[in-house]
């Protein structure tokens, strides 16, 4: 296998191979923090650092982990990775701490991180693998930060809590869509953001999982 | 080599290693890190006692904070049973949340007592006073209580003469942004200063109702809009008011103040 380079780590998981867009990967939490562009904001430094780092540190003790025991080797090193990454923001950003609450921990549990840690750390020398775990971590920050950008601006009309469209509560015209600050909203735009994805990049349109066979005879309709 | 590395000695070894950098690791992180984070809960804490009892502005820095808090906050503990204040615990240091997880300084609440949905009521609260040349100006009262999907916890600020509400605000809760979470939209909470608690007969009577007040109501003084949209977190807010400023709360705190003998 040819070895990528690291410019193609970083920079592919953006739109060629977003882990939300394309691999349907950290769903959850793109649906749960989303509602301020603040707390998007926040929650994709701290997966980039977490799957950079959890990369870095599984690529260099790859070659000593035993197969058998590999999961859960990755799982202690992500989970370390994630307390600290709690602990430094309870100490530096109390109250953005605790709009993300639970979020944070469950960075643990999402799929991007494991699944760079297995597909790529376990294969890949560590720089290299630090940038993939940075890069899927920007992939899923931008996807993040559109959400966050749109459910705030239209949902309370504020961008990082400020005021941007005056809404009718203070005096303003703009009517705020309050869906927009529900979490089944991220759903719909998650959808429109793949729509739109694979509309202009045709390659990441998924094959049809069946095909139905032409019809041959008018019989085949009683 | 191979099948060196599979081999039970030496899955024990790896898996032993990496637990204990790692446990190192986070325990260092988590140590290093504990004076700050106390340091934070405290502030956090002491600028919504500040914002309630309308001292201050928002967006205060943390070192504004600690010295108004010093000038203008006195905390004292207070036995919730007797009404009366105690010395007990340090009320620097006592955290009635957490006594009231505490079998030795909480009861239990029966089912019928307990309409903020707390379970367990602490036997000690600490309450905060403003004072101005030796005068009462201002009394924050903690309070908590059951909304739709989580606890809120907050203060409630009376003015001197304990009927008044200065203020009320949730420093933590979980409703849902936009629906229940509008208990922190600045407008209603400005609803709140100038309600009485109390009617003519010194019986409490707070009511969140649904819609608009009647300002021609004689009871518009008792009475709060409802939240559009969050009819069980108004209830909710409703029911942690009454319980708290009521017989099993601060109530007998209140009436000892009231007839100033606390």
């Amino acid at each position: 296998m040819a070895q990528p380079g690291i410019r193609e780590v970083l920079l592919n998981p953006i739109f060629n191979n977003n882990p939300i867009g394309l691999q349907i990967l950290g769903i959850c939490s793109a649906l749960a923090v989303t509602s301020n562009l603040k707390t998007a904001l926040v929650m994709s430094i701290a997966l980039t650092l977490v799957t950079g780092f959890s990369n870095l540190f599984i690529s260099m003790i790859r070659s000593q982990i035993p197969s058998s025991i590999r999961m859960i080797v990755q799982m202690v090193i992500i989970a370390s990775l994630v307390i600290v990454v709690d602990q430094v923001l309870k100490a530096f950003a109390y109250s953005l701490s605790k709009q993300l609450s639970v979020f944070v921990g469950l960075i643990i549990t999402n799929c991007i991180v494991m699944g760079r840690a297995e597909a790529f750390a376990m294969q890949n020398p560590p720089v290299l693998s630090f940038f993939d775990g940075i890069g899927n971590g920007l992939g899923y920050s931008a996807m993040l930060i559109a959400l966050g950008f749109i459910r705030e601006l239209f949902g309370a009309g504020k961008l990082m809590g400020y005021e941007i469209l005056p809404v009718i509560n203070d005096g303003g015209w703009y009517l705020p869509n309050g869906m927009l600050l529900l979490p089944p909203s991220a759903f719909f735009l998650i959808g429109l953001f793949i729509w739109g994805l694979r509309a202009w990049k045709k390659e990441q349109v998924e094959k049809p999982a069946f095909k139905m066979a032409p019809q041959v005879s008018n019989k085949e309709a009683y | 080599m191979s099948s060196q590395k599979e081999s039970t000695a030496r899955t024990l070894t790896v898996a032993l290693l990496v637990c204990l950098v790692c446990s190192v690791f986070v325990a260092g992180a988590a140590v290093a890190l504990r004076p700050t984070q106390v340091e934070n809960r405290q502030l956090d804490k002491q600028r919504s006692i500040l914002a309630i009892a309308g001292l201050g502005e928002a967006g205060m820095s943390a070192s504004q904070v600690k010295k108004l808090y010093a000038e203008r906050i006195t905390a004292r503990l207070v036995d919730l049973e007797t009404g009366t204040y105690s010395d007990a615990h340090d009320p620097q240091t006592f955290d009635p949340v957490l006594a009231a997880k505490d079998p030795k300084l909480s009861d239990s609440l029966p089912g019928a007592q307990d309409i903020a949905s707390i379970k367990r009521r602490e036997r000690y609260s600490v309450v905060y006073l403003v004072e101005n040349d030796g005068q009462i100006d201002t009394v924050v009262l903690p309070i908590r209580g059951y909304g739709l999907w989580s606890t809120l916890y907050g203060f409630m600020a009376l003015e001197g003469d304990l009927n008044t509400v200065a203020g009320l605000g949730f420093y933590q809760h979980g409703e849902t942004p936009g629906l229940g979470g509008e208990v922190d939209n600045p407008k209603w909470r400005g609803l709140w200063p100038g309600k009485e608690l109390f009617d003519d007969n010194g019986k409490l009577s707070v009511d969140i109702v649904k819609g608009n007040v009647d300002p021609q109501s004689p009871n518009a003084e008792h009475q709060v809009d409802g939240l559009a949209g969050a009819t069980l977190t108004s209830n909710g807010v409703e029911n942690l008011v009454r319980f708290w400023m009521g017989e099993n709360g601060f109530g007998p705190f209140i009436a000892k103040m009231r007839a100033g003998e606390a």
